[in-house]
Parts: C-alpha cells; structure tokens; sequence
C-alpha cells in the first residue's frame, strides 16, 4: 500500500533538505533503527536531520503526494517503539530544531523548537526565574516528544502534566498544510481542542514544529525528604496518608534498596542512605522557607507516626542532587542490571498504588522472575521493569506475557490504565485495545483517518 | 577516641553577585549553608567514631547565627559543638581565622583527631587547615582520600598527590584536610533535629581564649588585606579550530602567539 522510496524521491528530498542532512541505507546509524528499550527494530530507508517548519512542510507534501510513510523522532528516548519506523520509509530527526526563541514575560510563555531537550528547557526557566514543572525521569528526551506522549514525570502530584502547560503548538499536518492549533490563551471553549488531540497522539496525527509552553514563577524555596522505612509495605502504606494530609508535595517517588544498589553501581556513586529497605522521596516547595518547612515538618512527623525509621532532609543543591540524580538514573540502572527488560507504566487511582506494588512483589514470586520497580506514588503512575536475567528465549517470552496479562489485568481491575506517560506506540496496542474495546478503538481510528486520510504518518501505532 | 570537626558557615548559593561599585558580596537574602567541602569531613569522622568508638564535636567561627551550621553537624551525627564568635573575629583573613580556631580548639577540649574539608566554597584558599595544625603544633596531612585504620597512636591515611596516590600514618593528634567527593555524606536527621538541646551547642568569646592580645584577632591580626573586590570581565567569544590534531595544534600556536601570550 505504500510506495518504495525512489532515487527520484531522494533526490527531490535532499533539494528540500540539503545534501548533508538526508542519509540513506548503510549511511544511516543502527541507532536509528530502535528506541531506549530497543524492544522493536526497524531501518528507515531515509533519515533526514530537519532544521525548520517549512522544510517538514515541503517533505510531508513530497510524502502525501507519493504516498511515503513517515516517522518522526526526537533524542529517540521512548520506550514503546512510538519513534521506529515500523514500516520503513522516511525518519524525521527533530533534534537540530533545538532553539528555544522566546520567552514572555507579559504572558509567562516560552515558545520553542521541538528539538529542545527538556534539561534545556528546565535550566533555561530557572536561569529566568520560571519553573517549567512537568520533570520526566529522562532529562534528555526533548520537548516534542514529551508533548507527543504527554509524560509527566515527578511533580504531576502538585503541578499537572504536561498537557496543561502547552498553550500553542504549530503543527505539520500529513499533507504538508502547516496549522496552529491552540492559542497564548489561559482559556479557551473555542470547539474541539485540536491542539489536546496532537498532545499524547505519539506522531500519529500532526508533527509538532513549534510549541508555546506555560510557565509559572520559580518557587523561592523548595527542600526535599528522604523517608527510609522497614518494607516496601509500610514505605506504600504511608502514601495516601500524606496525601490525605492536605500537604501538596511536589513529587512523591517511591524507591527500594535494591533500585538504588543499582543505581550506585551504575552511576559509580554512593546514594547517601541504603541501610533501609524502601524509601519514600517527597519535594516541597513554596515562597516561603516557613510554610516549606512547616510542611516537611508535617509530613516527617506523620511518617514517623506510621512507622518510618528518621525522615532525612535535603536541603542543599549538593544533597538535592546526590538524591535526584539517582532517581533520574533508575530506568537505566536496572537496564544495566539485566541482560534484557520490558516496562510497564500503568497508571492506577492513587489510593490503589499499595495494592498493585504488592501485586507485582506477588507475580515475581509466583514466577520467579525479577521485577524491580519505582515510580511516582503520589499520582498512581508506576514503572515496572520485568528482567530477563539468565532466562532462555522460550521461558522468557512466556514468563514476560503471563506477567504483563496479570498486570495490565490487575490494573483494570483496580480503575487503572494502560500507560501513565509512557505511550502506547508499538508495544502496548494489544493492551489498550484489550482495556478500551472495539467502539473506544473505533473512534481513535476515526480521529486518526480525519487528520491523516492516507495513514502516513507514524503508521502501526497507538491504535491501529 | 575524640574528633573535632571544622565547618563553616558559607553563601548558600553558588551564584551570589558581587557589587560591581563597592566590591562587596551582595549577601542580603542569600541563604546560607554548610560549606559543602565539610561535609566530607564531618562523614569521615562519624564513619571513623562508628568504626572506633568515642565522640564527634564541630566547631565554627562566625556570626552567632552560624550555630546552624554546627546544629546541622549534630543533625547528621555528631555529638556536640562549638562557635566562636566575637566581634573581634571580624575582617579575619586565613591566618587571623586559624589563629582563632586555633585558640578556640584548645579551649573546647582535648581531640585525637582534627578533620577539615580541603577548602570553602567562598574563600577557595584552602589553607586554614594547615595553618591550623602549625599553631597546635601537631601534624597536618592535606588532599586525604581516606582514613583507612587507626592502629594505636597512629592514623593509616590514603593521600593524593596529585600525580600519585600514597599510603601513609601519622600519629595523633593530628589534622587532616579531606578531599572533595571522598564519600557520600549523610543527610540530617529529621528526629535527631527535633532532638537538638540548648546546651549541645558552646558558644566561645574572646574573653574565653588563653590569648588576650587583641591584635592577633580579626582584621588586626591579618597579614593580608583585601584592597577590591571585583566580578571577573565575562567572555563568551569562541573561536572553535578544526581539522586534524596537527593542524590544530599549528592553529592554536600562531593565535596564542598573535596575542602575544607565548
């Protein structure tokens, strides 16, 4: 159904990008042919590196035209097969669309390039006293596609995700017409939202060119918690009590001592606490050091009422970073671990996170099998890695598919979803369609067909 | 065995601005925290009284509020300690402030081991330590990787020396200065802060110390004077060479040459 790319198809490409920036067959690094996980691989027959809206614009129409399947990536940090081109054709690399070009004071906006990787973006708030608060875990992904799958990393519990910091995006749409969906606006009941469709629609509807993003003024004061407890148990009980406490945390990650014994053996850097067999790390902040520290004051008194060994406070740049910089290294510190991995990144209601962790301590036992886990306790989204270890391929596939069934399951059962931030891409459709059934599907086919008749662009994903 | 650790009150933020006019820190509104280089010292010396028994103390010159820092010293682990603070103290550079610790150490008790970080974050001289050991008289073993045993009197060290690592003793009392990142500092204790007393921390005067010659403190007692203080010219222009390593090395020569810097 789609057509091969020709010579004559390359040729036309590189007069619209440039001869250095289109590569084609051996030229291209296996790199581009997997994401993170790695689980999925597929060549693309072109890579082009894009520098601007115009120039996506005129691929895109050169693809409409010959009917040439398109996929867009980023810094290629997903872990569902979301950015591989499953179906060949040509890769968009967004990563030289890397300016960030304007911040507005007036409106608190910044406007940038889908390329900008999110560290970038959080630094260059903060060097302009802004905080952009949605914070995923891999500081090197970048912005487009973040905005693509929606992540919200760890200050969802106080801040939101991502979806409610993007104002304004400029879009290609697989046609080539390039759109603005959205608007500077703090609200809008101007008809559907077509801009909260291309957030979270993994590349499969419009390629994101340029976003403008909200920000909010930098907290003064912003200290963090190291909560040790005995057991993974009690260190998850404690976590709807804090929130039922009415004290906002910014973040609340759960971690236990073997995840951090891998992240020092990883990262080659002592975490400053591994007596203890789980934690819990919570942030506040504020603009005051009182009402900051009148809420660590709560939270460590509450914790150590229901069974937390000490509360330890992280109050220094220094300690914020010997604490955060492990948590940002867990996914590749269990990567590093095992000799392959799958992740699963349910999302349940918040006060059901006790009941799935067990779960998952109780599937690993049942079939004796590693499943590290850690993630964010305060908004339900948790990261569950299942390790191959030494396990051969026949007992591998069957191991990982009985404990993702039981998971993803469990996770209906208790009201939960298939994916928190990660996506769906590749990897995950036969869970969503299990979970939302054939009228749900139905629908997000519809919707797909109507932004993109010729199913072009990012095709085999989410949900077809 | 009884250790005394050094700390030290300092700009909580890296990025404190210097007044471009007067030259002077603009430290209003700036928080303030231990200085970062001493917290290696203060986990050597909890590690080293957990591994041999006896008792840890801090001590600190400054401002009567730098008691946080030795608050925060009990906090992590240690047992008590000490401020010294008089308006005398004031305008002290390096060898007026090892004076004073000096005077101040002998005053509040009697340690096997001195441990100090290898420098502040706001002063950079990384002498106070050494200077320290030569007015107690005992001696000084600076750039300390470890504390690998105590064996007796004496005290096994591992030392960098910049182009080689070596092993050696000391005997005590003596002072050591830590490396920077040589361990993984604890964090405070929430519990063990909500058990802080009054009396856990001394604070010390002038009228205190053995010495009452007023000249060898503060700005009197300095050898050195600070004329100006200036931020250094900012510079962002970049010039990138390329091509191979010859090439570029025959690039860099002639434009070091054309400024004249060789």
């Amino acid at each position: 159904m789609y057509n091969k790319i020709t010579l004559t198809d390359v040729e036309q490409l590189k007069k619209i990008s440039g001869d250095g920036n289109v590569f084609v067959g051996d030229e291209i690094n296996h790199d581009y042919s997997h994401d993170e996980l790695g689980g999925i691989e597929k060549m693309p027959d072109v890579l082009i590196k894009v520098h601007s809206t115009e120039e996506i614009s005129a691929i895109m129409k050169l693809a409409y035209q010959r009917t040439i399947p398109v996929t867009v990536r980023g810094s290629g940090t997903g872990l569902v097969g979301a950015a591989v081109a499953v179906e060949g054709g040509i890769l968009l690399e967004t990563t030289a669309m890397n300016k960030i070009l304007a911040l507005d004071s007036d409106n608190l906006t910044v406007t940038v390039q889908p390329g900008v990787l999110l560290m970038e973006l959080a630094s260059f708030a903060e060097e302009n006293d802004f905080l952009y608060p949605p914070d995923p875990g891999e500081k090197s992904a970048t912005i487009g596609g973040n905005i693509s799958t929606n992540a919200g990393g760890m200050r969802a519990v106080k801040y939101g995700v991502t979806r409610d910091y993007v104002r304004e995006l400029t879009v290609v749409m697989p046609n080539g017409e390039i759109m603005k969906l959205g608007a500077r606006v703090a609200k809008n009941s101007s008809g559907y939202s077509l801009k909260d469709l291309i957030i979270g629609s993994e590349g499969t509807l419009a390629i994101i060119t340029e976003a403008v993003l909200k920000l909010v003024p930098l907290p003064k004061f912003s200290v963090s918690l190291l909560v040790p407890f005995p057991d993974m148990k009690s260190a998850i009980e404690a976590v709807p009590y804090i929130i039922r406490s009415k004290v906002t945390p910014t973040a609340i990650e759960y971690m236990s001592r073997d995840t951090i014994l891998f992240s020092e053996s990883y990262l080659g850097k002592k975490f400053p606490d591994t007596k203890n067999e789980a934690y819990i790390l919570l942030t506040f902040d504020g603009n005051t050091d009182e009402q900051v520290q009148n809420d660590l004051n709560c939270v460590a008194e509450l914790c150590l009422s229901i069974g937390a060994i000490d509360a330890y406070i992280v109050d220094t740049e220094e300690r914020k970073k010997s604490v955060w910089s492990s948590r940002g290294a867990f996914l590749e510190a269990i990567k590093a671990s095992t000799t392959e991995m799958d992740e699963c990144d349910v999302v349940v209601p918040g006060n059901k996170v006790d009941e799935f962790i067990k779960f998952t301590h109780n599937l690993a036992k049942e079939h004796n099998i590693r499943i590290p886990s850690f993630g964010h306790a305060g908004d339900g989204n948790l990261h569950i890695y299942i390790c191959r270890d030494d396990l051969d391929d026949k007992k591998w596939e069957e191991k990982l598919n009985l404990c993702f069934d039981a998971m993803y399951k469990k996770a209906e059962e208790i009201g939960g979803l298939v994916s928190g931030e990660h996506g769906i891409g590749y990897a995950k459709k036969g869970y969503l369609k299990k979970q939302y059934g054939d009228s749900h599907i139905a629908i997000m086919q519809g919707i797909k067909r109507v932004f993109d008749e010729k199913n072009i662009l990012n095709p085999g994903k989410v949900c077809f | 065995m009884n250790i005394l650790v050094c700390v030290k009150q300092v700009p909580g933020s890296n990025n404190v601005e210097v007044d471009p006019i007067t030259g002077v820190l603009k430290r209003s509104g700036i928080a303030s925290k231990m200085n970062p280089y001493d917290l290696y010292a203060i986990e050597t010396a909890l590690t080293l009284s957990e591994a041999y028994g006896g008792s840890v103390e801090s001590i600190t010159m400054g401002p009567p509020q730098a008691k946080t820092v030795i608050e925060e010293s009990i906090c992590m682990g240690a047992n008590k300690g000490t401020v010294l603070t008089d308006r005398k103290f004031a305008g002290a550079d390096v060898l007026a402030t090892a004076y004073t610790l000096s005077q101040g150490i002998r005053k509040a008790g009697e340690f096997d081991i001195i441990i100090c970080g290898k420098q502040t974050t706001d002063g950079d001289t990384a002498q106070v330590g050494a200077e320290v050991a030569e007015y107690l008289g005992i001696p000084n073993v600076s750039n300390v990787l470890s504390v690998d045993s105590v064996k007796g009197k004496k005290v096994f060290l591992t030392v960098s020396l910049d182009e080689q690592i070596v092993k050696m003793s000391v005997k005590m009392p003596c002072l050591i200065s830590m490396e920077n990142d040589v361990n993984s500092p604890r964090l405070p204790s929430y519990k063990r802060r909500q058990g802080l007393k009054e009396d856990m921390v001394s604070f010390l005067t002038f009228a205190d110390f053995e010495d009452q010659n007023a000249d060898h403190y503060g700005l009197n007692g300095s050898a050195t004077q600070v004329e100006r203080i200036f931020p250094p010219e900012k510079n962002t222009d970049k010039t990138v060479i390329e091509g191979n390593g010859e090439e570029q090395s025959a690039a860099l020569f002639s434009l070091i040459q054309g400024k004249k810097l060789i």
